[in-house]
């Protein structure tokens, strides 16, 4: 569905090509400040001087962005919802009746499902997600974890790549997990997760693992450890 | 932070208490009590010549306060967006803003003669950088990751001036606004004076050739009258609607 490679020259990402097919759930894993953001930047075409992409994105970024000074339902009409699909929408992640809330009405969990919902109604074919279960607490994260599954499993043709720190996270999500480490950050891949306690536990394995051997790649070429 | 109301209730009649009594003790023409200010002002008002010149000279406000807006806006969005126009245009603003607003009156006058686009190029001149400066700073502090979203959902150029700009220039603009009707309407009343046969700066040019000076207060005060309405019955309510999702806080935080 989507070939991707990284420019040669770029400050933060080794060069590497990747093959995301439709319905792929990918999680992209690694130490913060690697270049995890960075790289669904690349891919929904946000860094300067890049082609706007060939293909629809919804992007959930790690805070909302929604338009502060417009109501839910006009930051879904901005992205062309039809007036009378809004309340269906918002219905769908579970804020009916929010929509002439502003954003900054809500809390943090309801205005993520908010931009979720916007990153819904763009009918994605790749959805990407910025540490979507970040700050949020244990039970919200859980809800929000459901419901994402959830829409995962109505679109199964739709690809989704997840930023997280949580192998748990990966585990309950993903059929892949991208691991992503070293400077310039360079990507380690697995595959076949499942939600099972020893599945989790194998893949929390595999991945120190790969952090390991990738830190000592580093050290090996001269760059800092990670 | 804004001043109390109850502080214009209080500061304001003392000022007039002040003035009657000045007025009162010195017992001179060159300073005529309120009440002889007033009496002025009714004569002025009957006449129609006051509304007439104040007419003309709002005119002038308007159409200059709208081309130094729009001009103003466009220069110092373009400056705040794109390096190489600030890089060309700076030292012309800095320029600009040092002129004395004076000097370029009289330049254009003498360019042009003493023609009503003279005088509105005059006033538009001398505030375009002021707007441009403010804009140019609104501009810097645009919010790059709404424009990340804005890129991602492929708003087209008018959503993202309508929806993603304005609001997070709206305080600039208003900025601009107020600096501007404040700065535009002494300009004009200075153009007025200096070449124009109508307005009030041309009553006050007048009043200050027969020591007028109750004529003088008469057209001052009632132009301040007028600009405090604008702040009052545009400005203010046009705010109050543009930040309401600010004030509406968090109810479920």
């Amino acid at each position: 569905m989507l070939d991707f490679a990284t420019p040669p020259d770029h400050p933060v990402l080794s060069p590497m090509t990747l093959c995301i097919r439709h319905g792929d759930r990918i999680c992209l894993l690694g130490p913060s400040g690697t270049g995890k953001t960075t790289l669904l930047n690349r891919l929904a075409g946000l860094e300067t001087g890049q082609p706007r992409p060939a293909l629809r994105i919804g992007y959930l970024f790690q805070e909302h962005r929604l338009l502060p000074w417009r109501t839910l339902h006009d930051n879904l009409r901005l992205v062309g919802v039809r007036s009378d699909q809004v309340s269906s929408l918002l219905a769908q992640v579970g804020l009916d009746g929010y929509g002439e809330h502003f954003p900054d009405q809500l809390s943090l969990g309801m205005a993520r499902r908010a931009a979720l919902a916007r990153c819904l109604a763009v009918r994605p074919e790749l959805l990407l997600l910025d540490e979507p279960f970040a700050s949020l607490d244990p039970h919200r994260a859980a809800e929000l974890q459901a419901l994402i599954r959830e829409l995962l499993d109505r679109t199964p043709r739709m690809a989704m790549i997840c930023v997280t720190h949580e192998v748990r996270d990966a585990a309950a999500l993903a059929n892949r997990v991208w691991y992503l480490t070293g400077r310039p950050a360079r990507l380690e891949h697995d595959e076949a997760v499942d939600d099972h306690p020893d599945a989790v536990a194998g893949l929390a394995r595999r991945l120190e693992a790969l952090g390991r051997g990738a830190a000592a790649d580093a050290a090996l070429a001269g760059g800092a450890p990670v | 932070m804004k001043a109390s109301p109850l502080a214009y209730w209080v500061v304001l009649p003392l000022l007039v208490v002040f003035w009657w009594l000045m007025a009162w003790q010195l017992d001179t023409s060159l300073l005529p009590s309120p009440l002889a200010v007033l009496h002025t002002l009714q004569h002025e008002a009957a006449s129609g010549e006051l509304q007439r010149h104040l007419a003309i000279t709002l005119q002038r406000v308007a159409i200059s306060f709208t081309l130094a807006m729009a001009l103003g806006a466009l220069v110092g969005i373009a400056m705040g967006r794109l390096p190489l126009v600030n890089a060309l245009l700076d030292p012309l603003l800095v320029l600009l803003l040092n002129l004395p607003a004076l000097v370029l009156i009289i330049l254009l006058y003498v360019w042009f003669g003493l023609v009503e686009a003279a005088a509105i190029l005059a006033v538009v001149i001398n505030k375009i950088p002021n707007v441009a400066v403010t804009l140019r700073e609104g501009a810097r502090s645009l919010d790059p990751r709404l424009e990340q979203m804005a890129r991602v959902y492929a708003f087209s150029p008018g959503q993202r001036l309508l929806h993603v700009w304005v609001p997070q220039l709206f305080p600039y603009l208003m900025a601009a606004t107020r600096g501007g009707l404040a700065l535009i309407w002494k300009i004009v009343l200075v153009v007025e004076l200096l070449g124009r046969s109508d307005g009030v700066g041309f009553q006050l040019h007048l009043a200050f050739q027969v020591f007028d000076v109750a004529g003088l207060l008469a057209y001052s005060l009632a132009f301040i009258a007028i600009v405090q309405l604008i702040e009052l019955v545009i400005l203010q309510p046009l705010e109050r609607r543009a930040s309401r999702w600010r004030r509406s806080g968090a109810q479920h935080a």
